[in-house]
This record gives C-alpha cells, sequence and structure tokens, in this order.
C-alpha cells in the first residue's frame, strides 16, 4: 500500500501537519491500517526530499511543521491514481508451492492438508466479516477495506476447492522420491521433468 | 443456550445393493438458539440432503433428528407436518414463492395454513415485511419485484410467526455482492433473536457471515471452524513506501 500517495491525496485539501495526516489517514482507511507517527514523518521527509511537499517553515504551531502539497506532488498523486498497481502474479505463491510439494509426499494427505488451509482462510474471513457486520453502516472507509480483504481471501478458497477438486480428479501422483532422477544435461543444468521454457518464461518474475 | 437441533448419527442411503448412494453417512451436528451455523461442502457433498432430513422434508435412514426438544421418528406424520409449519422456516434456492399471491399473502399463507385467521395472518406478514424494507412492496406479484426483493420476501415468509429454526440452500443465489450482504444481514438479525439458522452453500464469503462453519465431504463431517474471539487488529501496518 502507498503510504505516500495516501498522504499527498490528503494534503489536496488543505496544508496539514504530520499527527494530523495520520488521524486523518487512520481514520479513512477504517482504522484499520494503523500508522505510526516515524511512519508519517518518514515519508513526509523523504517527498519533501523529491520535491512533492513542502513544509511551511515560516509558520510553525508549537514545533510542527506544517505540508502542502507542491506542482510536483499533484502529478505524481494524478499519475498514481490512474495507473493500476502491478496485476502480475506474487514472486512466488506459498501456498502454491505448498501443495504442490504436499501432492508429492506419500505420508501427507494433500487433501487434509487442503482443508486445514481452507478452514484457516475461512476463519479470517469470518473476523472480516463480523467486524464488518458490528460497523455503523456510515463508516465506508472499513467497508472497503474489509470487502478487499474478503474478495483476497475469498480467492484464495476457491483456489483450495478447485485444486482440491482437480487433485481428486488425477491419479495420485508419484511421489517425489520415485520420480525420474534429474540428469545434468550437457550444460549442466537439471531438466528433472524436462525443459519447459514456456511455463517458466514470465511464470515468475 | 438450548438446542434447536440435532442430529445423533444420521445417515441417509438412497436406493439399495451396489446402487446404493450413501449421501449421508452418520453425522452429529447441533444448533442452539441464537446460532447461525453454515454447512459448507463441494456439490454432491450431502450439504443439501442434510438440510432436508434436519426440516422432516426426508427421513433418515439411520439415525436421529430432534427439533425443538421433538424427536421427528416418534412424532406422527401430522405432528411432524405441524412441527413444521409452526417451528421450521425454509429458504429454498429457486425461493418457491406463489406467483398467484402478492408478497404479503405469501409471507402470511404458512400462518393461515396453520389455522390463524386470515387479518391477524396478514397484520403479522406486514410487521415482517416491513422490518425487512418491504412494506411498499406489499402488494406487489413476486414477477415485479426484483431478485433482492423476492428473496427477502422469501426470508419474511421463513420467519414469520413463531419459528425456531431457519434452514437455507444457498440463501444469496445469484445475488449480487451488495444484495447477498443484506439478506445475510437480515438472516443474522433473525438469529440474533433467538432463532437457530443452518445454511448450507459452497460460497466462502456467504459461510463467514455466520458464528460457526461446519465442512462436510461425502456425506461426513470433516471439519469445522473455532469461533474466535472478536477481531483486534486485522492488518498490520504497513511500511512507508
Amino acid at each position: 500500500m502507498s503510504i505516500r500517495h495516501a498522504l499527498l491525496a490528503l494534503l489536496t485539501e488543505a496544508p496539514k501537519y504530520g499527527l494530523q495526516l495520520r488521524q486523518e489517514f487512520e481514520a479513512r482507511t477504517g482504522e484499520v491500517w494503523p500508522l505510526n507517527v516515524g511512519q508519517v514523518y518518514t515519508t513526509l521527509q523523504r517527498l519533501e526530499r523529491e520535491g512533492h511537499v513542502a513544509s511551511d517553515d515560516g509558520e510553525r504551531d508549537g514545533g510542527q511543521r506544517r505540508y502542502r502539497l507542491t506542482a510536483d506532488g499533484a502529478r505524481e498523486l494524478h499519475g498514481w491514481l490512474r495507473n493500476p498497481p502491478g496485476a502480475g502474479p506474487p514472486p512466488r505463491d506459498e501456498l502454491v508451492i505448498k501443495v504442490q510439494v504436499a501432492m508429492r509426499m506419500p505420508t501427507v494427505d494433500v487433501h487434509e492438508i487442503l482443508q486445514v488451509h481452507r478452514r484457516r482462510f475461512v476463519e479470517e474471513m469470518q473476523r472480516y466479516t463480523h467486524l464488518k457486520a458490528d460497523a455503523a453502516p456510515e463508516d465506508v472507509g472499513l467497508g472497503l477495506v474489509v470487502d478487499a480483504e474478503l474478495f483476497r481471501l475469498e480467492a484464495v478458497v476457491r483456489w483450495l476447492d478447485a485444486a482440491d477438486a482437480r487433485l481428486r480428479r488425477q491419479p495420485a501422483s508419484p511421489p517425489l522420491s520415485a520420480g525420474p532422477v534429474a540428469a545434468p544435461d550437457d550444460a549442466g543444468r537439471d531438466h528433472p521433468t524436462g525443459p519447459v521454457p514456456d511455463r517458466r518464461a514470465g511464470a515468475r518474475r | 443456550m438450548s438446542a434447536v437441533l440435532t442430529l445423533r448419527q444420521v445417515s441417509k442411503v438412497y436406493g439399495s445393493g451396489p446402487a446404493a448412494v450413501h449421501a449421508l453417512r452418520p453425522v452429529d451436528l447441533t444448533v442452539d438458539e441464537g446460532e447461525l451455523v453454515a454447512v459448507m461442502g463441494p456439490s454432491g457433498s450431502g450439504k443439501s440432503t442434510l438440510l432436508t432430513v434436519a426440516g422432516s422434508l426426508e427421513e433418515p435412514t439411520g439415525g436421529e433428528v430432534e427439533v425443538c426438544g421433538a424427536q421427528l421418528s416418534t412424532l406422527s406424520v401430522d405432528a411432524r407436518a405441524r412441527l413444521r409449519r409452526r417451528s421450521i422456516g425454509f429458504i429454498f434456492q429457486d425461493l418457491n414463492l406463489l406467483a398467484g399471491l402478492s408478497a404479503v399473502e405469501n409471507v402470511a399463507l404458512p400462518l393461515e395454513l396453520d389455522g390463524v385467521r386470515a387479518r391477524p395472518a396478514r397484520a403479522a406478514a406486514l410487521r415482517v415485511l416491513d422490518e425487512l424494507g418491504l412494506t411498499d412492496r406489499a402488494g406487489h406479484y413476486p414477477d415485479d419485484l426484483s431478485g433482492g426483493e423476492r428473496q427477502r420476501v422469501a426470508i419474511a415468509r421463513a420467519v414469520v410467526g413463531d419459528r425456531r429454526l431457519l434452514l437455507a440452500d444457498e440463501p444469496t443465489g445469484a445475488l449480487d455482492a451488495a444484495n447477498g450482504e443484506a439478506v445475510m444481514r437480515m438472516l443474522r438479525a433473525a438469529c440474533r433473536r433467538g432463532i437457530a439458522g443452518v445454511i448450507v452453500t459452497h460460497d466462502a464469503q456467504l459461510a463467514s457471515w455466520v458464528d460457526r462453519v461446519v465442512f462436510i465431504r461425502d456425506g461426513r463431517v470433516v471439519d469445522e471452524t473455532i469461533p474466535s474471539d472478536g477481531p483486534d487488529t486485522l492488518l498490520a501496518p504497513d511500511g512507508a513506501s
């Protein structure tokens, strides 16, 4: 999550102090993303170095600096708002790797592993949903944050369901130890299941 | 809290011999007053059979079902039908609203079938419709209502009167996220007033609204969620970027 852009957005309304920015950030994100003061000031200092904000040295109030948005900062914010964040796959999905490893282990029931994770993720979804259920209907900030997390978790549960169904349709995979022994090729690289350049290319960043 | 629904070693087999289908292997389940439980599992796992057996729409092959303290196997057919009308509310996937009756008439119908006179039955139906925000739609026929409104009428019909147990099969059906959430808020509120609820679903979003999720597979309960004490910090603070 980009705290720096969220701070720039808050500064479009008026010049603000660091503590004020922290309070407003937390209020607008449903108070589920706590920020410490140190994070706020570190980010503001970096934004000032980059020319995106300027501090109001002439109007010190009890030692507090007031920050305002610069034209550069407004351009940076405009670009961030209109460009979607990276939609590619994560560098490595630990859950996918875990299931791929588990399905080849003769002493492990991969369906039990899938169920353990399904339960854990549904419990996490329950916690978020109950938070939303008990919140005031006008707390839109919290609703947006909780919905985003619920849809992310739901996608994981759906993947677990799909993986479960796919594995039940397939005959048991040979265990890792029973697989073909990897032999180095002429270039000294291992290809235990043969070269799969298309899968590797673009699959991992 | 007292148990409203208890399933003890309940099994259900369709057919016999080599063609027999074991829809429910011995299953134990207890749902207390005020508790909302989801039964979650893939298609063909036995979750809909569990619901129909719990609601006395089908008899189990083995085991015992107890609803509101009454063992169903000891009741006559008439007594079971009476218990079903008075104490159990059903919400089916296809809603089963009668197209020739208005919303209020659909909601009042189970009361009238149970011998309540038309006027008090209608008054009770209007009260529930009002609670669900449907006062303006009371005179409309199902075909004139939106999907979300029809779903709410079905909920009103399921909770009207002195219902103690609510059984729902995918109650948010094909509703969009906002309408689905509204439906789950209503079911949750009904349970907070003391009704015991069981929802069967394959949808994790829907299941997350309940107090306890029971996972079923191949006719067996394989797992269930552990209720949490409630949220504290849900999201870890992120580093400044």
